[in-house]
């Protein structure tokens, strides 16, 4: 089988989850080709054709031209999976290319079954799909983390130069870096989350009050983030800080698959949650089945009296 | 300025999930509905734009079973001006290019100058439907919008990166946006505004996906296998911490 890889390039650099896209297709046993809009100063270790566009004419988003510019390339290579990371790259050109080759799209791959199908996580993780195309051609875009190579490949790929004269009606400015200024939770030992689950603003004091009964950090998932509860630089998980403390308690947080990105390497995981099936639970070490509200106060006080 | 905002009545996530009995799809029985939390944002950014502007007329579309009027009757609530139900009872077996087809095929003799999204659903996550209306219509799209500023007919967004970072995208009308979470904080409507809603227009008309033809099925829906391992404590909250503790000071050096 043949594939497009579709590699990424942002604010300059060429981003490594390209080894995750050639990961994926090794376990497919497939023939691949890698796209990227680029430069040739930082080009990925790839065994095989490179199709390169130059990201300083073509820009690092602008979708309609990166779009034509991929579908001449495919006109070419006839792959039969183009495969994108299912990222803010992956997930805003894909659904272009499937409107305009009407090939089936499947977002968000997270395994291949034994009969090739692609396997995808619905409803907050909950619950899986399996996916039949019917068209030739199919859009896969893959989880972050899905699929990983075991070493850095070191090979150099034979550069074919693309160019198109389509022009774009979005343009990119400019990059605002990320606001993680005032706390390094990458170093903290210990963090303790909170979720959802604490239910309204005033609570989050029970976290940190477990947090600093445990000598540690605390943290947040993205909808106390998103409700102005907590500040950004409190926040674990892919748009925020990738942590893997000595132990971790995730309080009332479901665990979103961008939240467990941000945390599952933690060495001791705790969740405190009421609903035995969240997310959550597939990678703590320990669930205490409980309300947030009224098991962290007492958890905080035997600590801090023993 | 028009304005379209796409909805999708979803389950709340928190619900107790069971597949339905042809293996495809949760069980739609029981289950508490609510509107798709990213088109909370969508709702949002549309009405506080007819604040910023005036003149502007807000339609809000939604496609599904008769109940999901009840999710309309929401946005109307918080301040959109007329709601347009497709009504499609199997919509929930459509693929996102499907569902995408329906919404251009209401919108593209329209003339919208901003079509509002969400950047995905809750339940299906494909993050599709948006862009492939944008596509659809001929029209630019920009995705997972953080931040939204419009001035003299110029668009200014912020879209979210991987990491925490922002790209600043500029564009003109007519655009698609699909919107993130944190992108505003939406309001919840006021019982003046229920009331004030219940008079405004809401259509209910009939969809077609026009000449597109389902690409995709899903072979199975399932419950993913537990790992396992991870320990289940339940019980009392005071002998729940007391185990805990205990539980630390075994396999943790923290409380050492």
């Amino acid at each position: 089988m043949k594939m497009l890889l579709v590699a990424e390039f942002r604010e300059g650099k060429l981003r490594s989850e390209y080894m995750q896209l050639i990961a994926f297709a090794q376990q497919q046993q497939a023939d691949s080709a890698m796209f990227l809009v680029g430069s040739p100063d930082a080009l990925p270790h790839f065994a095989g054709n490179l199709y390169l566009a130059d990201v300083h004419k073509y820009g690092e988003y602008n979708p309609s031209v990166h779009k034509q510019l991929l579908l001449d390339v495919i006109a070419r290579e006839q792959p039969a999976q183009i495969v994108f990371m299912h990222s803010s790259y992956g997930w805003d050109l894909a659904p272009r290319l499937a409107v305009a080759l009407k090939a089936a799209q499947i977002s968000e791959v997270i395994a291949v079954d034994a009969d090739g199908l692609p396997v995808i996580p619905v409803c907050n993780a909950k619950l899986r799909r399996k996916i039949k195309a019917t068209t030739a051609q199919k859009i896969i875009t893959i989880q972050a983390g899905a699929f990983s190579l075991e070493e850095e490949p070191a090979a150099t790929p034979t550069v074919v130069a693309v160019d198109t004269d389509v022009s774009g009606k979005v343009q990119c400015t400019g990059y605002e870096a990320a606001k993680i200024e005032g706390v390094d939770l990458g170093k903290a030992d210990v963090i303790v989350s909170a979720g959802r689950g604490v239910g309204k603003p005033e609570n989050v004091a029970m976290v940190q009050a477990l947090a600093k009964a445990l000598g540690g950090e605390y943290g947040a998932s993205r909808p106390v983030v998103d409700a102005g509860w907590l500040d950004h630089n409190r926040q674990v998980g892919t748009t925020g800080s990738t942590v893997a403390p000595k132990l971790y308690v995730a309080c009332g947080i479901s665990g979103a698959i961008q939240h467990l990105a941000g945390m599952k390497k933690s060495d001791f995981i705790v969740a405190v949650n009421t609903d035995k099936d969240a997310p959550i639970a597939e990678v703590a070490h320990v669930l205490v089945v409980a309300d947030v509200k009224q098991f962290l106060p007492v958890l905080t006080e035997k600590l801090s009296a023993g | 300025m028009k304005i379209l905002i796409c909805i999708k009545q979803v389950p709340d996530m928190e619900s107790k999930f069971k597949v339905d009995s042809e293996g495809i799809w949760y069980d739609r029985a029981d289950l508490a509905w609510r509107m798709n939390e990213y088109d909370e944002y969508a709702v949002e950014q549309a009405i506080r734009l007819k604040e910023q502007v005036k003149e502007a007329d807000l339609t809000v579309l939604c496609i599904g079973p008769g109940q999901v009027t009840e999710t309309i009757k929401k946005a109307l609530a918080m301040g959109c001006d007329r709601g347009v139900h497709i009504a499609d009872a199997d919509s929930y077996k459509k693929e996102p290019i499907e569902i995408a087809a329906m919404i251009a095929g209401f919108a593209q003799d329209k003339n919208f100058d901003i079509i509002f999204t969400g950047m995905q659903s809750q339940d299906r996550g494909s993050a599709q439907v948006g862009v492939m209306v944008a596509e659809l219509l001929g029209i630019p799209a920009v995705t997972t919008i953080v931040d939204f500023l419009y001035e003299n007919g110029t668009i200014q967004v912020k879209r979210e990166l991987e990491g925490g970072s922002k790209a600043v995208v500029t564009t003109g009308t007519p655009v698609l946006l699909t919107c993130q979470l944190g992108l505003n904080t939406p309001r919840y409507p006021t019982l003046p505004n229920i009331m004030k809603a219940k008079k405004k227009e809401l259509l209910t008309v009939e969809g077609s996906t026009g000449d597109i033809s389902r690409m995709q099925a899903t072979a199975a829906c399932y419950f993913p296998e537990k790992k396992g391992g991870g320990l289940v404590l339940e019980g009392d909250v005071a002998e729940l911490a007391d185990k805990l503790i205990q539980i630390l000071k075994e396999k943790t050096s923290i409380l050492a």
